[in-house]
């Protein structure tokens, strides 16, 4: 449904350009009568076959072969062997999902995420809009801000990690300030704010790259929208919302969805910020423990179930998100 | 202004506080330890964690590994995202759908099928060639290249082949001169990603003289911090290390990484 969405978008974008036939139309016509048979095949430039043939090989073994793989290991008793050894991988239908499912660290790994969902993405949309109107307009030092909050994107999170483990530590910086005013336990080994936090970092860290796309769409609202909007005596708050909002509504799609998405792919932080997952598996993703299901525990079949039921979950929410900005 | 002042401070912070926090000799978490102590400064944590994961090795193995994926995004993307912008040929609808598919295609759903092919089949643990497979060819890069090229006005295409360059001089000649923009941001948005990738690395490579320092920095974070002196200072001054290079290049070209660019690259 996704891409269904993606591509006609495209399409209307790169409309005059023709992206799919872009061959110049005066010469078309006179070309079509005097195709000879390799034109007919491969088209009129074969060569492009060439061109293309390295990123198609990387597709089909990168991605296409491994999903096929992935879905086939998910319904099989799946173990691994060395190379060329035989096993019986027999056909277990919808016994790798049972398992996956009346496991309690994968349904609270699916129910962490949902939490992250929550506080991620709504945070994310609103403090990316309102810091990207705030930077597009006519601010001194805006290079500098811009810069500012770009700057956690662009570094690894393993770097960073280093840095809220020092901040938020029992004895950390965040709870000095605080006092009495700090979770105990601390933040990280809490089982209340362990997610929470994690939510907050990853806003923290991802805000720069939704900041970016959210300042390419405001390029795009008409400037006499706000003119004429002023004229008609509107607030700055009034002109926000009736005139950016609406106006920023394709990019708010997309920054919600690639939120989703990198929401769904959460690893590296609760692996590292909550030593794998804890306290009490309450920050543990689903990503972690299909890790450690399929590569520490040599489990790759419900693995690969959790794998599918995390592409579901995501394609589902998605989809109500889909519905929901319909009207 | 005010709150975006606030703003940049908070983002801002956690890097001045890890440059700060790889100098100190003790671990100082209090106010004062904001501020820098020069009776508290030393270089010591950085040769401390060279001792613990040689920097040199694996700044070197997250180079190889950096360096291979935007070599194969430069050479592949550019000839993929001409082909799908300025010629005609059989499979190309194909293609180009299969480019989109791709951008929603999560990782996390391949991870273990292709942990399982690389690795156990063909026996790629541990080798660059296996870290640099499924970051190859940046499918975003791919679409920014397209993108590029379908700017540019046909009548010089066709000009120069009416002339009778083959398309690849045409590309060489024509095409990639008038996209250099292009190049650079692909360069800077494909650079971030391997640089910063954990997740793969970390799953395919047991040995250490091949890992990247994020993975390398990651594993003494988990396991070996404990037995450092300071190991705060330690893991800070690792953090340090591994984060300049991405920092400094996009400051060098920050004015390049312009927001339309990335814009129109992830709308794909």
């Amino acid at each position: 449904m996704t891409t269904a969405q993606i591509s006609p978008d495209d399409s209307r974008r790169g409309g005059h350009t023709s992206p799919l036939d872009g061959s110049p139309a005066p010469s078309r016509d006179a070309r079509r009568n005097h195709r000879s048979w390799p034109e007919r095949v491969l088209g009129r430039h074969p060569v492009g076959i060439l061109f293309g043939l390295p990123y198609a090989v990387f597709i089909a073994i990168i991605f296409a072969y491994p999903l096929v793989l992935s879905v086939y290991m998910s319904f099989h008793r799946y173990i691994f062997t060395a190379p060329g050894v035989g096993v019986p991988r027999p056909w277990v239908g919808l016994d790798n999902y049972r398992t996956a499912l009346s496991d309690p660290l994968v349904r609270q790994a699916f129910l962490n995420i949902l939490i992250f969902l929550v506080i991620n993405v709504p945070l994310t949309v609103v403090l990316s809009l309102v810091l990207a109107t705030a930077l597009n307009s006519a601010i001194p030092l805006r290079s500098f801000f811009r810069g500012a909050y770009y700057v956690p994107y662009v570094t690894a999170s393993v770097a960073v990690v280093g840095v809220w483990l020092f901040l938020f530590n029992t004895d950390g910086l965040v709870n000095r300030l605080l006092g009495s005013l700090a979770p105990n336990p601390s933040w990280l080994i809490n089982v209340h704010w362990a997610m929470p936090s994690i939510a907050l970092f990853v806003t923290w860290k991802q805000l720069g790259f939704f900041i970016l796309l959210y300042l390419a769409a405001l390029q795009a609202v008409p400037k006499e929208l706000y003119e004429s909007a002023s004229v008609d005596g509107a607030s700055k708050w009034r002109q926000f919302r009736s005139v950016t909002v609406p106006g920023v509504r394709h990019a708010t799609t997309l920054v919600t969805l690639l939120a989703i998405v990198t929401g769904a792919n959460l690893f590296t932080e609760p692996y590292l910020l909550t030593g794998g997952g804890g306290p009490d598996g309450k920050s543990a993703s689903p990503v972690l423990v299909l890790y450690q299901q399929g590569i520490e525990q040599n489990h790759p079949d419900v693995a690969a179930a959790i794998g599918v039921l995390l592409v579901i979950g995501v394609l589902v929410i998605a989809g109500i998100q889909q519905l929901l900005e319909r009207d | 202004m005010i709150a975006l002042g606030i703003g940049a401070f908070l983002f801002l912070f956690p890097f001045y506080y890890m440059l700060i926090g790889s100098l100190q000799k003790r671990k100082n978490p209090s106010l004062a330890g904001v501020l820098p102590n020069p009776g508290n400064m030393t270089l010591h944590n950085y040769s401390q964690i060279n001792a613990a994961i040689s920097l040199g090795r694996t700044l070197i193995n997250s180079g190889i590994f950096t360096g291979g994926v935007l070599l194969c995004t430069l050479v592949f993307g550019v000839l993929a995202g001409y082909a799908l912008a300025r010629l005609q040929f059989r499979g190309r609808g194909t293609l180009f759908a299969a480019m989109l598919l791709l951008q929603v295609v999560p990782f996390q759903l391949i991870t273990v099928p292709l942990y399982v092919l690389i690795v156990r089949n063909y026996g790629l643990s541990d080798s660059f060639l296996g870290m640099i497979a499924p970051f190859a060819i940046n499918s975003t890069a791919v679409f920014v290249f397209r993108q590029y090229f379908l700017q540019l006005p046909p009548e010089l295409f066709e000009a120069a082949r009416i002339d009778g360059a083959s398309e690849l001089r045409i590309l060489l000649g024509v095409a990639i001169p008038l996209v250099k923009p292009a190049l650079l941001t692909a360069t800077l948005m494909t650079f971030i990603g391997p640089w910063n990738e954990f997740l793969w690395p970390f799953l395919i490579t047991k040995q250490h003289n091949k890992q990247p320092l994020a993975v390398a920095l990651s594993n003494f974070i988990t396991t070996t911090s404990a037995t450092a002196q300071n190991p705060f200072g330690a893991i800070l001054a690792g953090a340090c290390v591994l984060a300049a290079p991405a920092i400094a290049l996009f400051l060098v070209f920050q004015r390049k990484f312009t927001s339309t660019d990335i814009g129109s690259g992830v709308k794909g």
